[in-house]
């Protein structure tokens, strides 16, 4: 049996990908994103997020739908779940950036992915959000990403993927890197 | 004014390796030298600094190393000598600072403190390190706490005792924390992506499994992505017969945390990524290795078998936050690269970011050419070794330049 003729295809536009990267030499500006969320408190510490627009390409973009996400905290805090905790949605976004770039860079190496999960935990320590001890910081203290991976590759090349994706991750630099957040009322 | 066909602005290894091609075709020209010949090795090199490469491959046109020491490693003063020599039948004119070169009809004015030239084609050799590049978080350093950068240093005694920070893990920053953590200072060093080779492997230099092997040589028509090339960070070498590599570092007591992303105040923030570089330099020594052996297998070279080396050791809970006076980090070293001083060139051939714009050093501007930057030509073009091709090439595209040029103006006299 020979499987060499047939194109590797993880689902992921490589060509699109480096086209917009092409682009970018003659005209920088569309590089220029702005990516937007809207809260809105329901009840306690439940809350409804909604994600439709954002800028980029040099113009106003939409979503093909608008996505709604529901976050609260746990029966043990309290609460009424209705929703993850918003610190585990960040644990989505990271796993998700990941597997993405993971798909991405395995099509760009022309590696065929079989099956991809990650699991991500984090760690944290409640003393920091009930402030009972000011060394403790509110966020994580870790987080481990374990990645099972199956494709036509071999070890080395699975770390290769995995390490290479998060040096892509837009997500693994906004948890690895500080950014300035300003918060202020309308 | 005086007129000559050629100028060529630097008189290092690059500028001399474009001379002896230049008369090697009978091409007249002048190399514009602001102080001395070999003059950044003179005055913007740390002391005990030595050249990476051995001294086998320190080759130029003409020139092979004849000591009796190829295997070694030349200090900055051998450099010195080493370069001086070869300079002596060049047409050098030291203590000549450029001032301006900006174009003038189908070539250039070359303004000098001492005079000035038109030339039908001017070479740019001034150097690549001109000058520290920091990044923009250097800003956000106390202005009391002393810092110095890896341009401007010389030895352990202008850093304070105690702690210091080593940002950059790059040829120079991993040789200067090595020099400082021995001088007893406690050193810490911030690294982003760095690349990690042995000193020696399977019997011999690594340089010489890379020149023979042909990686060197790679040509930048081949780089897939050839900004990605010409950015990659210098290898992790110092001109001794060790590997000086992280683990080196931390067996000997550093620590390492990551990449210095902010100073809030007096916290300086590391990114929580160290694991991940340190990741990607292994896995990118492992696939070097693996070119390597396999070149070997298929050449039939009898050498010992191959080696793999330790993973870089990470601290189970890398540092991303020290405070300056808790944590006793008295003082600051800047190894975060250098960049090239062309403030004089007044050519439209930056692009937007201020970088030059070049195709294997033939730039936009018909006539004007650049040589000695990172994988100009090939991945060896930064090496005293790469500059013997580089410079081949390059006069071979002048020299026809100056045949258009000249051709050009007889057609126009006869017209």
């Amino acid at each position: 049996m020979s499987t060499a003729e047939i194109p590797v295809d993880n689902g992921v536009n490589v060509a699109a990908l480096l086209g917009v990267r092409e682009a970018l030499a003659d005209t920088p500006d569309i590089a220029q994103f702005q990516w937007r969320a809207t809260t809105s408190w329901v009840r306690g510490t439940h809350s409804q997020s909604s994600i439709e627009s954002f800028y980029g390409f040099g113009d106003e973009q939409r979503h093909k739908a608008s996505y709604t996400y529901d976050a609260d905290h746990p029966l043990a805090f309290a609460a009424e779940d209705n929703g993850a905790t918003p610190v585990e949605f960040v644990l989505v976004a990271l796993g998700s950036c990941l597997t993405a770039g993971v798909a991405a860079i395995a099509q760009q190496r022309k590696i065929k992915l079989n099956s991809v999960s990650a699991t991500i935990e984090a760690e944290m320590d409640l003393h920091g959000i009930l402030g009972a001890d000011p060394d403790v910081r509110n966020g994580f203290s870790k987080i481990d990403v374990k990645f099972d991976i199956d494709a036509e590759a071999d070890q080395q090349g699975l770390e290769a993927l995995v390490a290479q994706s998060q040096k892509r991750s837009a997500v693994f630099d906004v948890l690895t890197n500080p950014t300035n957040i300003t918060v202020q009322v309308n | 004014m005086p007129h000559i066909p050629v100028v060529v602005v630097g008189a290092g290894h690059c500028g001399l390796a474009m001379s002896r091609h230049l008369a090697a075709r009978a091409i007249d020209h002048v190399v514009l030298e602001r102080g001395e010949v070999a003059n950044s090795w003179r005055a913007e090199r740390w002391d005990s600094l030595r050249l990476l490469t051995p001294n086998w491959l320190s080759r130029l046109p003409g020139q092979a190393y004849r000591g009796d020491d190829p295997d070694g490693y030349m200090t900055v003063a051998e450099v010195v000598d080493y370069l001086a020599a070869y300079a002596a039948d060049a047409p050098v004119r030291t203590n000549t600072t450029v001032r301006t070169v900006r174009q003038a009809g189908a070539g250039f004015l070359v303004e000098t403190d001492d005079g000035s030239w038109t030339a039908d084609a001017v070479v740019v050799a001034s150097g690549a390190c001109n000058a520290p590049s920091l990044p923009a978080v250097a800003a956000e350093l106390p202005a009391d706490v002393p810092s110095l950068t890896a341009w401007g240093y010389r030895n352990p005694s202008q850093v304070p005792e105690g702690g210091v920070l080593v940002v950059g893990a790059a040829a120079s920053g991993i040789q200067i924390a090595d020099e400082l953590q021995r001088a007893g200072r406690d050193v810490t060093i911030a690294v982003g992506e760095h690349v990690r080779v042995p000193r020696r492997y399977r019997g011999a230099d690594i340089l010489w499994w890379m020149e023979h092997a042909g990686v060197l040589g790679e040509s930048w028509t081949e780089m897939d992505d050839l900004v990605r090339a010409r950015s990659i960070p210098s290898m992790q070498l110092s001109g001794g017969g060790e590997t000086l590599d992280l683990n080196a570092l931390t067996a000997r007591g550093a620590r390492l945390a990551g990449r210095l992303q902010a100073i809030r105040g007096r916290r300086l923030l590391f990114s929580g990524s160290l694991r991940n570089v340190c990741a990607l330099a292994d896995l990118k020594l492992a696939r070097l290795l693996d070119t390597l052996d396999a070149w070997a297998l298929e050449t039939g070279l009898e050498a010992p078998p191959p080696e793999r080396f330790p993973r870089t050791a990470v601290p189970d809970e890398p540092v991303t936050e020290l405070d300056l006076e808790r944590d006793g980090i008295r003082s600051v070293l800047w190894a975060t690269g250098y960049k090239a001083e062309l403030s004089w060139l007044e050519a439209p051939v930056l692009n937007q970011r201020g970088r030059l714009i070049h195709d294997g050093g033939v730039t936009r501007v018909p006539g004007l050419y650049l040589i000695g930057m990172p994988f100009l030509r090939r991945r060896k073009s930064t090496l005293i070794d790469g500059a013997d091709a580089d410079a081949r090439d390059l006069v071979e595209h002048l020299a026809a330049h100056l045949d258009a040029v000249v051709h050009g103006e007889g057609v126009a006299a006869a017209g």
